[in-house]
């Protein structure tokens, strides 16, 4: 019969250690079926459960139903009334795991240098010994998108989920997507309210050749890049060209940063011309060239919502607005965050693209579903139905919004993970000196 | 020898006007009389006197007479001027006319300063300290004369021109010399017309200033540095003793922006100085306020062109700002005239001194008056440089330097016929040749035989035959010279140039080279054929071109008029009230001259205007205890280890739009920080966000001084900067407070003693007010170890730590904060962008506060501060802080920290109205500020901004489509590029005199 029924509040931490992070170990593969009831269960693809109950088992969902029948046999059942259930959140195009500490040299493995990179592969520098992941997963982010930056082709991201030994069982996709920067103008610094002239450091003509001659030799680089594709045996290797043989056969998707609605329709239309359907990355414009981008089935990646209008002029909350305009519009809308550490903050940035404009499981899907599919990776991630894996959290409230996001309990392919982090730890080591209760 | 020999003979092969009187001369003395009648003229003798029919009578270089009816004396060239005018040559008080180019350091314009660790100047000699501060260069030692200059400033009709070199912070003297080509001991009209100044540090290799503020303080030093230096004996130094002499002088401020006409004045009155102020045409924009400093102005008159912006997607890299300013700007010096503030032209910043009367003609079309600009151009620069006794009118014993004019000096059609400076004829174009208005067969190699119409100062082109098509020349003519250019579209298509000159009068002939579209070069001609008998263009249609409205701030999200205080009454909210009374249900808050009046149920309106706030929450403003935003010239003096006598009061930036960002996120209250480049940063300034008020309306006033400390990576300049400056280690930042508290200690004790004739040291005063408990400091800081050794310098020292912001491992000495009564504010959940954040947590807000702590969450950052909010639920996701307490982490807490709770951070009656109106609970994430309220005026409500945006969009495309047009007719136009905006956060770099001289650098080479 239901043999372990789990409250939750007995299970949230009464692993009391007060030691490194080595203790948060990743979790052993699930041997048993587990079945969460009595929560909402938020699918990821824009439809809640409500008193809904899933099942696991093997890693994979067995069930997803509302009101649904506990399995018989050897099942672990947690009641979860009046909470959540979520997919786990996927955090796109991020140097997680590459950068430990922003600023000291030696913790930094994101950006190599070079202009063509395609041969450049993020996955095995990934480092699942980082103290950063377990401080995602406390906030629901359970896969990440790791992602190398820098030069114009910037190299391979792989795809991978949050509890693991190393890089090789870290892996859910290697090698998912190329990513590219559209060779774009860059800006002039602005008034600095000293009352500055209006002179530019290069003339507008200066800077629109170089761009133009950056795109041609980019050009260039995938003409050639193409033709090598085809030589079954090339005379002399080239590596740069042979990584990006998956681009020209489907295998690998094409990324591409771009924000201005000139250098977006450039990019797609370049990408087209090599018969490749790119991800936009950015696009602060995209919301300008709708029709284009639905003509043209492009999904895109925003930005940030938590960020700074572009131009003085801009609507001072567009930032916040961007992904639901896009995405009432019906273009495929994926929500990023920038940097590593800043993920756990993923969660929000989706609640306040639902503040601003979207339904609420839409903008869920945006952290789950929407990303799966432009990774390439929803056969089996981004939303919890029959037959994918079981990578889910229990909230005791809303995780979209900072004052209800609580995570109690999240499974990575069905496995059970620590949810204790750097952070707890040291918020524990501190409390107890002060005789305080500690968090959670 | 041979060479000299030459020059010399160069030099004197010109007929000398005036005696050379202490120069021998080589072969036989060519000594003139020099006596010219100029006689049936009109005489413009000064802008409010004109004899028609006059004559002038020169003798060398001096007047003898101006009248009417005046009998020619024998002896005098007579020279004929009917139906021709006389003006007094004008007067440029604001030129490097005759000066090399300073030489400008290296780059330096990015992201990471141009610091050099050069500390002191590397001028040899008893000089300054820094080199910035060079008052000991005189423009009469380095004055040459340059011949191409003085002709291009004499066609435009200039006769004197005051020189300034214009490097460094205090310049020296400039000279003002006449535009003769005369050797340099002739031509100096005055060695010392001015002491000069302004922000910008120049070609000084010094790393200090880094800063407009840094610049501001140097100078401000040096005022007490000269006082001090008359009463002491103990060192020698040129620059002060220069500089103390220099005092009697008119003084001259070279500034950018209207904002730093303000900053100026405000020193200028610090020191009892009425500054002459050399601005950049952006007056009209605070007029009021500028009028206010009762500055004189040196006003350019270098409008900007219009932006190209046929393409929308390239115009929408134009702000509003920019394309007002295209717009408004021409009708600045009217605005200046119509405020009765005195000012002079100059011709400086232009790109061509062509341009100079095109422009000068703009400024009249937008409404300056005719006689402003002749006394602009004449009295009052020679006021201004104390030469009224030698220029600017015509009257006896003054030069004789004048212009002859073909009619009144301010129509289109005017020429220039000569310029004569110093009783010395400059011919500028051939007198005879009144104006080319006619039409011509225009030959062109390649082309053949077309028509040209000239019709003053405008032209048409025509094809001889069938095809009768007329086409738009640009058609220019400066002195005998023309050039012109049009595209007939077909046979041949493509633009073609030409360019030439004046060959014969009778008839006129112009005659000179061509070039196609496609490179062709060959020759043109064109000889008068009839005459032009279409009306010439008027100049009279005296209607003032209209223009969009003023909008303060000027530019996105300012309005034509400022919103008022009003009398409100919030209704039925869920009132957060930050005191004993918690939050309440259905209450309403009553708003009353900017203060609150009442919170509780049920209040009766009165005669207020009642909004109805049911289903929303109703909280005090957010108040950010550590903000970067509207700040001018950088945020960081971290040349040297201490900065303390920086001032942000000193470069508050109105214009920034931030302010009215943060307004949309519920921020009322913003602490302005220097940043934390050093051990002991600059003095901070807090503000309210009053979005359109001048900088000195922005302050909140009446509160206690701050000043910024800093420890850890930055100050010891862990990832960035040479790594020379002292301190490199935590254990050297500990010896730099030591150090700065114990000289602090001694420099009072000898104050005490000694009284006035202590050197007055800014830097040292500000940590004496520290330790007279007049100051208080907020520190950046990080690890645990530095914490605790601020706390213990400051035990031992005798100071107290107000704050430690930041503070990021606060919760591992929380209990010694405590112990001491300081107070923490920290961010949410920041770590892992440098090494010392290694052990930052999220729970370090939750444990400060349960420790008792005064705990606060802060931005340092423009986009955070417009969701702090936010980051104060954040306390509640990690460390499940009551959501009541988690609220005051951005209201209340930061307000006890400043000293001003006693006027912001919660709801209380008597206190200001910084009010915030909350879709929903405001630590949520769905959470807007819908209305925010500073001192009961409304500043932000989210329904008007969207009708602005709406307002906004229309004027921007109505100036688009005024740009457009203005281009079809012929304007020159620029592209318009995309411009990051500045922001700026603790740890922001650059040098304000590097970026400043890398734009002088780009215009240099243009």
């Amino acid at each position: 019969m239901n043999k372990y029924i789990f409250t939750l509040l007995l299970t949230a931490v009464n692993t009391v250690c007060c030691l490194a992070q080595a203790n948060i170990s990743p979790a052993a593969k699930q041997t048993k079926t587990i079945a969460i009831t009595g929560a909402t269960i938020h699918v990821g693809n824009g439809t809640v459960i409500q008193n809904g109950t899933i099942v696991f088992n093997n890693g994979k969902i067995l069930s997803v139903t509302a009101n649904g029948q506990v399995p018989q046999g050897d099942v672990i059942v947690i009641k979860a009334d009046g909470k959540q259930v979520y997919p786990g959140f996927i955090a796109p195009i991020t140097n997680l795991g590459l950068i430990e500490f922003s600023s000291v040299k030696a913790t930094l493995d994101y950006e190599e240098i070079g202009n063509f990179n395609p041969h450049i592969r993020s996955l095995i520098a990934y480092n699942t010994d980082s103290k950063v992941p377990a401080t995602l997963r406390s906030n629901g982010i359970l896969m990440a998108q790791i992602t190398p930056e820098g030069g114009t082709i910037s190299g391979s991201s792989s795809v991978v989920q949050l509890d693991a030994w190393n890089w090789e069982d870290a892996a859910i996709r290697a090698d998912d997507a190329m990513h590219m920067t559209w060779p774009a103008i860059p800006r002039q610094r602005g008034e600095g309210g000293g009352g500055r002239g209006n002179r530019m450091l290069q003339t507008p003509e200066m800077l629109e050749e170089r761009k133009q001659n950056a795109i041609s030799e980019l050009d260039g680089f995938f003409a050639e890049a193409k033709g090598y594709a085809a030589i079954s045996k090339p005379a002399v290797t080239n590596s740069r060209f042979a990584a990006m043989k998956h681009l020209f056969d489907g295998k690998q998707q094409l990324f591409i940063s771009a924000d201005s609605q000139k250098d977006i329709v450039d990019a797609v239309n370049f990408a087209k011309k090599y018969n490749i359907k790119p991800v936009i990355v950015g696009g602060d414009e995209a919301y300008r060239i709708i029709d284009f981008l639905k003509e043209n089935g492009v999904s895109v990646v925003v930005k940030q919502p938590h960020a700074l209008p572009n131009e003085n002029d801009d609507d001072v909350n567009m930032p916040y607005k961007n992904a639901a305009v896009l995405a009432n519009a019906g273009i495929n809308v994926v929500i990023s965050i920038d940097g590593y550490w800043q993920q756990r903050n993923l969660p929000f940035m989706a609640g306040t693209v639902a503040a601003w404009g979207l339904d609420k499981e839409k903008a869920l899907s945006e952290i789950t579903l929407n990303t799966a599919k432009v990774l390439g990776i929803s056969k089996t991630t981004g939303s919890l139905e029959t037959g994918k894996d079981a990578t889910l959290f229990i909230s005791s409230g809303d995780a979209l919004d900072m004052i209800t996001n609580h995570v109690e309990k999240a499974y990575i392919q069905g496995r059970d993970i620590n949810l204790d982090n750097l952070h707890k730890q040291l918020d524990r080591k501190f409390s107890e000196k002060y005789g305080m209760k500690v968090s959670d | 020898m041979m060479k000299n020999l030459l020059t010399l003979a160069l030099v004197f092969s010109a007929a000398i006007v005036f005696g050379q009187q202490t120069y021998p001369v080589n072969g036989s003395y060519d000594t003139r009389p020099g006596l010219f009648a100029f006689t049936n003229a009109t005489i413009i003798v000064n802008a409010n006197q004109t004899i028609s029919n006059g004559t002038l009578l020169v003798k060398g270089q001096t007047i003898q007479s101006v009248a009417q009816g005046t009998k020619v004396p024998d002896g005098y060239v007579q020279i004929d001027l009917k139906g021709k005018f006389i003006y007094p040559s004008l007067i440029d008080p604001f030129t490097s006319y005759g000066l090399p180019e300073p030489v400008r350091p290296e780059g330096g314009g990015g992201g990471g300063g141009a610091r050099r660790s050069i500390f002191v100047t590397t001028k040899k000699g008893s000089y300054n300290w820094n080199e910035a501060i060079r008052p000991e260069t005189e423009v009469r030692n380095i004055f040459t004369i340059d011949t191409k200059k003085a002709d291009d400033l004499r066609k435009a009709g200039f006769g004197s021109v005051n020189v300034i070199n214009r490097d460094g912070i205090a310049r020296g003297t400039s000279a003002a010399v006449a535009l003769s080509d005369e050797r340099e001991n002739n031509v100096i009209l005055k060695d010392q017309t001015a002491a000069n100044y302004s922000f910008n540090k120049g070609s000084s290799q010094n790393d200090y200033p880094t800063s407009l503020m840094g610049s501001i303080a140097l100078l401000r030093q040096t005022y007490y540095d000269g006082q001090w230096y008359n009463k002491q004996k103990k060192e020698y130094n040129i620059s002060l003793k220069d500089f103390n002499e220099q005092q009697n002088l008119p003084q001259i401020f070279e500034v950018d922006g209207w904002q730093n006409i303000l900053r100026a004045a405000k020193i200028g009155k610090e020191f009892g100085k009425q500054y002459i102020i050399k601005s950049t045409g952006d007056e009209y924009q605070r007029i009021d306020a500028v009028k206010a400093t009762g500055s004189s102005l040196i006003v350019p008159v270098n409008f900007i062109k219009a932006y190209d912006v046929e393409d929308p997607a390239e115009a929408r890299n134009l702000t509003l700002a920019q394309m007002k300013n295209w717009e408004m700007a021409p009708g600045n010096l009217a605005a200046l005239e119509k405020a009765g503030i005195r000012f002079a032209l100059t011709s400086y910043g232009l790109d061509n001194p062509k341009d100079f009367w095109t422009n000068i003609h703009t400024a009249i079309e937008n409404g300056l008056t005719e006689k402003q600009a002749l006394l602009s151009l004449t009295e009052i620069p020679a006021e201004m440089i104390g030469i009224s006794a030698q220029a600017g009118t015509l009257e006896k014993g003054k030069l004789a330097n004048f212009i002859i004019t073909s009619e009144d000096l301010f129509k289109s059609t005017n020429v220039i016929y000569e310029n004569w400076v110093q009783g010395k004829r400059y011919v500028v174009s051939k007198m005879n040749i009144n104006q080319l208005t006619g039409i011509y067969n225009l030959t062109v190699d390649n082309i053949g035989t077309l028509n040209l119409k000239i019709n003053g100062t405008t032209a048409t082109v025509q094809q001889q035959g069938t095809d009768t098509t007329k086409t738009n020349a640009n058609f220019v003519r400066n002195g005998d010279w023309v050039s012109i250019s049009f595209n007939l579209k077909k046979n041949p298509s493509g633009g073609v140039r030409l360019s030439g000159y004046l060959t014969s009068e009778n008839p006129v002939i112009l005659r000179g080279e061509s070039v196609l579209a496609d490179g062709t070069g060959g020759k043109w001609s064109a000889q008068f054929k009839e005459a032009n008998n279409e009306p010439p263009k008027s100049d009279n249609a005296k209607t003032v071109p209209s223009t969009g409205k003023l909008i303060y701030p000027f530019g996105a999200f300012g309005t034509e008029t400022a919103p008022q205080q009003e009398t409100i009454l919030l209704k039925n909210a869920t009132v957060w009230t930050n005191e004993k009374e918690g939050i309440l249900q259905n209450a309403d808050v009553l708003i009353e001259n900017g203060k609150i009046k009442a919170v509780g149920k049920g209040l009766s309106a009165g005669g207020a205007k009642i909004i109805d706030a049911t289903g929303k929450h109703v909280t005090s403003g957010i108040v950010d205890e550590h903000s970067h935003i509207a700040i001018a010239g950088g945020v960081n003096e971290g040349a040297q280890s201490s900065s303390a006598e920086v001032r942000i009061a000193d470069v508050v930036n109105s214009e920034d739009v931030n302010i009215y960002r943060q307004l949309a996120g519920g921020v009322t209250t913003s602490h302005l920080l220097h940043g934390s480049a050093n051990p002991v940063g600059g003095q901070s300034q807090l503000i309210k966000l009053r979005w359109g008020k001048t900088p000195e309306e922005l302050k909140f006033g009446g509160n206690d001084g701050f000043i910024k400390f800093a420890l850890g990576e930055n100050v010891k300049q862990s990832n960035f900067g040479s790594g020379m400056r002292f301190p490199v280690t935590r254990m050297g930042v500990e010896q730099t407070y030591i150090d700065e508290f114990t000289r602090a200690k001694e420099y009072k004790a000898e104050l005490a003693v000694k009284g006035s004739v202590v050197r007055k040291d800014l830097e040292l005063d500000a940590i004496v007010e520290i330790l007279d408990n007049k100051r208080f400091i907020t520190c950046h800081s990080y690890v645990q170890s530095e914490i605790n050794m601020l706390i213990h310098t400051a035990d031992s020292m005798g100071f107290k730590i107000n704050t430690f912001t930041h503070i990021l491992e606060g919760y591992k000495v929380a209990d010694k904060m405590k112990a001491h009564g300081i107070n923490g504010s920290t961010f949410s959940d920041w770590w892992a962008y440098k090494f010392e954040v290694a052990e930052a947590i999220p729970y370090n807000g939750k444990i400060m506060h349960n420790i008792g702590i005064v705990t606060a969450f802060n931005s340092d950052d423009a986009e955070m501060a417009r969701r702090l909010n936010q980051e104060a639920g954040k306390a509640i996701l990690y460390g499940n802080v009551p959501q009541e307490e988690a609220w005051k982490f951005v209201t209340l807490n930061p307000a006890k920290m400043l000293h001003v709770d006693n006027r912001v951070g919660s709801l209380k009656a008597g206190k200001d109205a910084d009010v915030v109106i909350w879709s929903d609970n405001p630590l949520s994430i769905y959470a807007k500020a819908e209305k925010t309220f500073v001192d009961g005026v409304l500043y932000w409500d989210i329904d008007k901004d969207a009708q602005l945006r709406v307002t906004q969009q229309s004027e921007k495309a109505r100036l688009a489509q005024k740009m457009i047009e203005s281009k079809t007719k012929g304007a020159q136009t620029q592209r318009a590029t995309k411009r990051a905006p500045r922001i700026y956060n603790c740890e922001s770099l650059e040098d304000y005199s590097a970026e400043l001289n890398d734009m002088e650098g780009v215009k240099a080479h243009e």
